[in-house]
Formats: structure tokens, sequence, C-alpha cells
């Protein structure tokens, strides 16, 4: 049998690019019969001796798969018909102005949507901007410039990051960060870059800074491993070919191993921003909490997650409880228009030619 | 294929098996009889956080005297546990506020609110050269909480602090930022000592704060103003006693200063008129010696259970806690009921609930 094509999942050009390699057959293999012909006798064998019994199988075998496949759908539809139908009241009394809103009163029962979107993105945006250059900066160290022995420890430290539960990282903003952000960080960002609006007002320590910084850590893990892997899938001749034509190190990383790999960057990043517009413990505790859109990073915030999980337990009255709820529906919405807009980039910087993995 | 040590270790396994299943079968057997003698009673409830470990304390102490009675307590928020009361998905229900009159009748099942313990708030703050003791009038309070007064030297402050040598610096408020009774007793007694609070912000367990940050739990709340000099928050009085953080004397109604503790939380509820059905705030109370930042927490109890044994079961429960359950609160820092409260409770159980 030839390398068979799975419709679904047609070869990425890494793929393509792999396929000489495998087509000349190396020492160990030649003088052997193929695998494929072994695996074709095998079952040539078991058609012969149990005849027909396959086809039962493989049909249930069919329909688990495309149950599973169905799941995904159905859970989604049941997420969001299980949203609507719980934040009715509020979708009713509030309308689409639910979603431009600004005010957040329990007592008065008037609630408002834009603090807790803005938060959200302006959090994660913040920590995608900090943890992309860093996990890239790793990915690239481990993969192309870093001593064979240094290479697992610093791997295991970076995935270990991605354990370490996020009450922890909250803990640790609270305790650790926020000090040094008020003391040395947000003066220095005060004194140096005030003008732009961005940094003034009262520093706390927490805010908006902290959480975006404390996200920035947590998505770290996440995109450089992804990026690692995509690199170390980079065939090693693509990297030779470049460094032949006279390119320097720094010229092949670019051309050679980021060039062909951009597609699984991007996607790492997509899964990472992912992480971050859902993140709720540790965030919570670092971001201030206060349901108001600020320009400057240094203001506290408030994000979809962190009011759903702060308020939802003692929320008594149900418009609040409604209204809470709309918040997750609001929270669904974003994330959905996020990766849409992620899917949008990766297809335009691909020219339509690429599918993202993750 | 097999080797012959592998074929010898699946005999050898074979036999354990055999061994192992003996062995369970045994055990579903005094299993069956062992609940066939002891018939559990298993009672569920649901509510508030802040009295979870005295009501742990309870029901596991209530255990041990009662072996054949379990009840089960999920620390799942006070409107949570009113939400699961109303709907009769637990045999009671627990709640640091009492439910409205709303609350009452939507709910498909008859409430008792039955008081436990008292808890209280206190003001913390982080003030920089201050060590001793700060006094707060109710209005230096609610201008603070306000936004009104922005630093500690001003005049309103200093003039009830003689010799305190307040810095020129700003003062930060930090609230709590997830929904809490806390927050339910806090603002309730700033809605009754101030007619702007009222008027502007109201009562609820979580409002529109006009000034500050909000902190995750006591633990956040204290964390930041011992991060942020020129802090102040409240957390509950236990938190503070437990984690020896230093909080300020309140002014009462009868214009004493007085220093939260667990006697002054408990004089809190004497002087109260207690109406019927023990739905009643005790902020700012009239007693001399009363702390007036102090509240009841309740267990909401099904007047008519549906099941006639575990409503027994739960009403033996109920008069053992205000005996015997009353002399363990003070070694947890909560504050024990007044003993007028605790006749008044028993007369009602008696009466109100069935069976």
């Amino acid at each position: 049998m030839p390398d068979s094509v799975d419709p679904m999942n047609p070869p990425e050009p890494l793929g393509q690019l792999q396929k000489p390699v495998v087509a000349v057959p190396s020492l160990a293999q030649v003088g052997r019969e193929p695998k494929t012909g072994v695996s074709a006798a095998i079952l040539r064998k078991i058609r012969t001796s149990y005849p027909r019994s396959s086809r039962i199988p493989d049909a249930v075998f069919g329909v688990i798969i495309l149950l599973s496949a169905i799941s995904v759908f159905a859970i989604v539809l049941l997420v969001v018909w299980e949203l609507m139908d719980k934040s009715r009241m509020s979708l009713h009394q509030f309308g689409i102005g639910f979603f431009y809103g600004h005010d957040w009163d329990p007592v008065a029962g008037s609630f408002g949507a834009v603090p807790f979107i803005y938060g959200t993105l302006v959090s994660s945006f913040l920590a995608l901007l900090l943890a992309v250059p860093a996990s890239i900066g790793v990915a690239v160290f481990v993969t192309e410039m870093c001593p064979q022995r240094l290479r697992a420890i610093i791997s295991f430290l970076v995935e270990l990051l991605a354990a370490i539960p996020s009450v922890i990282y909250g803990l640790w903003g609270i305790f650790v960060l926020a000090p040094l952000l008020r003391e040395y960080l947000e003066p220095f960002l005060a004194r140096t870059l005030g003008w732009t609006g961005f940094f003034t007002g009262p520093m706390y320590g927490l805010g908006m800074l902290a959480a975006g910084i404390i996200l920035a850590i947590m998505v770290v893990p996440v995109i450089a491993s992804i990026t690692r892997e995509v690199m170390t899938a980079v065939p090693q001749n693509q990297r030779e070919a470049v460094l032949a034509l006279g390119a320097t190190r720094w010229e092949m990383i670019r051309m050679g191993v980021l060039r062909n790999a951009r597609i699984g960057i991007v996607g790492g990043v997509i899964l990472g921003l992912g992480r971050a517009l859902g993140e709720t413990m540790a965030v919570t505790m670092v971001i201030g909490n206060r349901p108001e859109v600020a320009r400057s990073l240094f203001a506290p915030g408030y994000t979809m997650a962190s009011v759903i999980a702060n308020e939802f337990t003692e929320a008594t009255g149900d418009l609040y409880l409604s209204a809470l709820v709309e918040i997750g529906l609001a929270l669904f919405l974003v994330t959905l228009i996020v990766n849409a807009l992620a899917r949008l980039l990766v297809w335009s910087i691909t020219g339509g030619t690429a599918r993202v993995r993750a | 294929m097999q080797g012959k040590n592998s074929y010898g270790t699946y005999i050898w396994l074979n036999l354990r098996r055999n061994y192992v299943i003996r062995s369970l079968r045994l055990l579903l057997c005094i299993a069956v009889l062992a609940s066939c003698a002891f018939a559990e009673t298993n009672l569920n409830g649901a509510g508030a956080t802040f009295p979870n470990p005295i009501y742990s304390k309870w029901f596991n102490e209530y255990h041990n005297l009662h072996s054949d009675i379990q009840i089960n307590y999920q620390s799942v928020g006070s409107g949570a546990g009113i939400r699961q009361v109303q709907a009769g998905t637990v045999d009671f229900g627990a709640s640091d506020g009492p439910m409205t009159d709303e609350q009452l009748k939507e709910s498909k099942v008859k409430v008792l609110h039955v008081p436990t313990v008292l808890g209280s708030v206190v003001p913390a703050y982080n003030i920089p050269g201050v060590s001793g003791e700060v006094k707060f009038t109710p209005d230096v309070l609610a201008g603070i909480f306000l936004g009104k007064i922005t630093k500690w030297n001003d005049k309103a402050i200093t003039s009830v602090n003689p010799g305190v040598n307040f810095p020129d610096q700003n003062i930060t408020v930090v609230h709590r930022s997830d929904g809490s009774g806390t927050t339910y007793i806090f603002t309730d007694y700033l809605s009754k000592v101030s007619q702007d609070w009222q008027g502007t912000v109201g009562k609820s367990t979580s409002v529109k704060w006009p000034v500050g940050l909000g902190g995750k739990g006591n633990e956040g709340v204290a964390g930041s103003i011992r991060q942020l000099p020129g802090s102040i928050g409240y957390i509950e009085l236990i938190y503070a006693l437990q984690n020896k953080i230093p909080y300020g004397v309140v002014q009462n109604s009868s214009k004493n200063f007085i220093k939260a503790s667990l006697e002054s939380t408990t004089a809190a509820a004497v002087g109260v008129k207690m109406p019927a059905d023990f739905r009643v705030s005790i902020t700012n109370p009239p007693g001399k010696n009363a702390y007036p930042i102090a509240s009841f927490t309740w267990l909401l109890i099904p007047t008519s259970p549906a099941d006639a044994n575990k409503g027994k079961v739960l009403k033996e429960f109920l008069f053992w806690m205000l005996d015997k359950g009353q002399t363990m609160t003070e070694a947890l820092s909560y504050a024990p009921l007044p003993k007028e409260v605790v006749e008044m409770e028993k007369a009602a159980i008696t009466k109100q609930v069935k069976p």
C-alpha cells in the first residue's frame, strides 16, 4: 500500500519538505520486506480465516468516531443554549445595551458588560505582547543554540511553569510581584513613558499591568513548548541548505526555521490567548477588581471570568444572576470572535494554503 | 508465547486474584450487614462560608455522639444556600444575610431563620508611622469609603484621634471583590449611619464601590492592606484575631468607642428587639457596650420537611446546637448567642418546626 493520504488532514508544507528524506531507503531497510507488505499479508490472512468478520467492528468503530465528532458540536450548542436560556431575564431587560453599558450596580439592578470585556481583552493582549517574544526566544534557544545537557533542564523548567496552579501565581502576584511593581517598575514607567497616558495615576502595584504580567508568565509555557515542537519538526536539511547559501546563524534561524514554523507558532499563540482569556483565579487576585475602563495600565480593572467567579456564589436576586450568566455569554462570544480573527490572520499570512494545527 | 517464568507468574496472579475476589466478597457482606444494622440518616445542607468552621465542628461532634447521623454541609455561599433551600434540594440552608420578603414569597418551602452564632467586621489599616489603635466615628468610616475623606490627616480623622500623628498621605480603600456576607454586614452598617451611603450605594453582598481596590476574600483584603501604605479595608473579626491583624475601634450609637471582641459582639445582640421570625439586622445597635458592626448568621430550616424522620433529627440537632453547641463557639473565635435569644429560638423551633 502506498502512503495513504488522509482526506481530513492533508499534509502540511512541513510534511512535503520531509518527503524526500522518507523516500530514500535507509541502510537498515535495505534487503527487508517493506512494512506495508507485511501488514498487507497479515490483513489477507485475517480476511481468509475469518471471512467478513471485520465488517461489524468497522461499522461500530465508524459510528463511535462519528458520535465523538458530533458530540463536539452538541456540546457547543448546548453551552450556547444554556447560556441564552439562563440569561433570558437579563437579555430581555437590557437588550443589546448590556454589551455597551458601563454600569455594574447590583444594588440598583443595573448591569453592563463593557468594563469586563475591556479588562479581559486588554489583560490578554498585554500578556501576549510580553509572552510571545519571550516564548519564541526560549524556543529558539532550546532548539538552535542550547548545549545538549542544558536543553532537557530548560524544557523541563518551562513545562513546570505550566503545572503550577493558578492560585499560586495569584498569591505570588500579591506578595512578590505587586510590591516590585509598586516600588520599582511603576515609578520607572511613570517617569519615562508617563506622557503616553498608559502609565499614570496612583501606583497600587495591583492592577491591569500586574494582571498582564502574571498572565504572560502563565502563557509562556504554552507558546514556548508548541513553538519548540514545531521548530524541532523543521527538517535538518532546511537549516543546512540555508547555511550552505552563506547565511549567518541568525539568518538561518529566521529564514530556515522560523519561516517554516510560523504557522505552528501562530497556532501556539492562539492556544496561549485562549488560556489568557479564560484565566480566572490568578487574574482576580492581582487585577484590583474594579469595573472601570481606564486608559492607564496602573489602574485596577476587572475581567469577565473574574466577575463570574467573584459574584456568582453570593448573587441574590434573579436579575443579578441572569446578568452574570450573560457575562458568561459575552465571554463565549468574545472568545469566538478573537479566535475567528486569529484564524483569519493565519489565513492571510499563508495566503490560504495552510491550516492551523491547534 | 509465554515463557516458564511468566506462566508461573500467571498462576500466581490468578491465585492472588481469587484471593482478592474472595476478600472483596467478604467485605461486601460486612458492608451490607453493617448498613442494615445502622441505618444512617444523612442530612444535607448548603450555604454561607463564614460559619463553615464552626458548622463543621458541630456536625462532626454531633456525629461522634450519634454515629447513625451524618450531616453534610457544603459552604457554597449564602446566595447559593438560599437558592437551594428555596428549591428544596437540600434539607437545610445557611445564610449570612436574612432572606428578603420577596425571596420568602418565591420559596417553595416555608423557612424558619435560626440564628446560630454572631460575627463582626472590623476596619483594618496600614498607616505609616501610626502603630496604636485608631478611633473611627461612623461619619469618618462613611466618608472614607465614599471617597469624601481622601487624606489620613483630614480634620475629621485627627479631631477624634488627639495625640496621634497622622501622615499627609492618600487613603487607599480596599474592599472585598467577591460577593460576601462580610460586605453585606459592612454596607448594612454604613447604610444605617450615613444617609449619603444609603442613597448612593446601598447594601448588598456586592455593591458599586465609589472608590478603591477589590481583594478576593479576607486574605486578599488583608494582604493588600499589608502591602499598601495608607490603605484601609474591612475584614471579619475572626480573621483578624486568628492572624493577629491590628484593627481600629468604632464608635457605637451610645457614643462609646468599642473595640471588637467576642463579648462586645455578643453584646450587640442583647438589647435588640427581636422579631418573631428572627430576621433582624443588629448593626448599629442600642447597647452601651455593643460593637456596632455585627450580625447574626442563620440556618434556614424548612418548617414542614418532606421527610419526617429527617425533620425530627434536624430538630434534635438544633436543640443540641443551642445548648452544648454554643459552648464550643469561642474556641473557634465565634461569638455565642445571648441567653435570651437562645430561649426565644427554642420556643420558636418547638412551635413552628414540624414534626
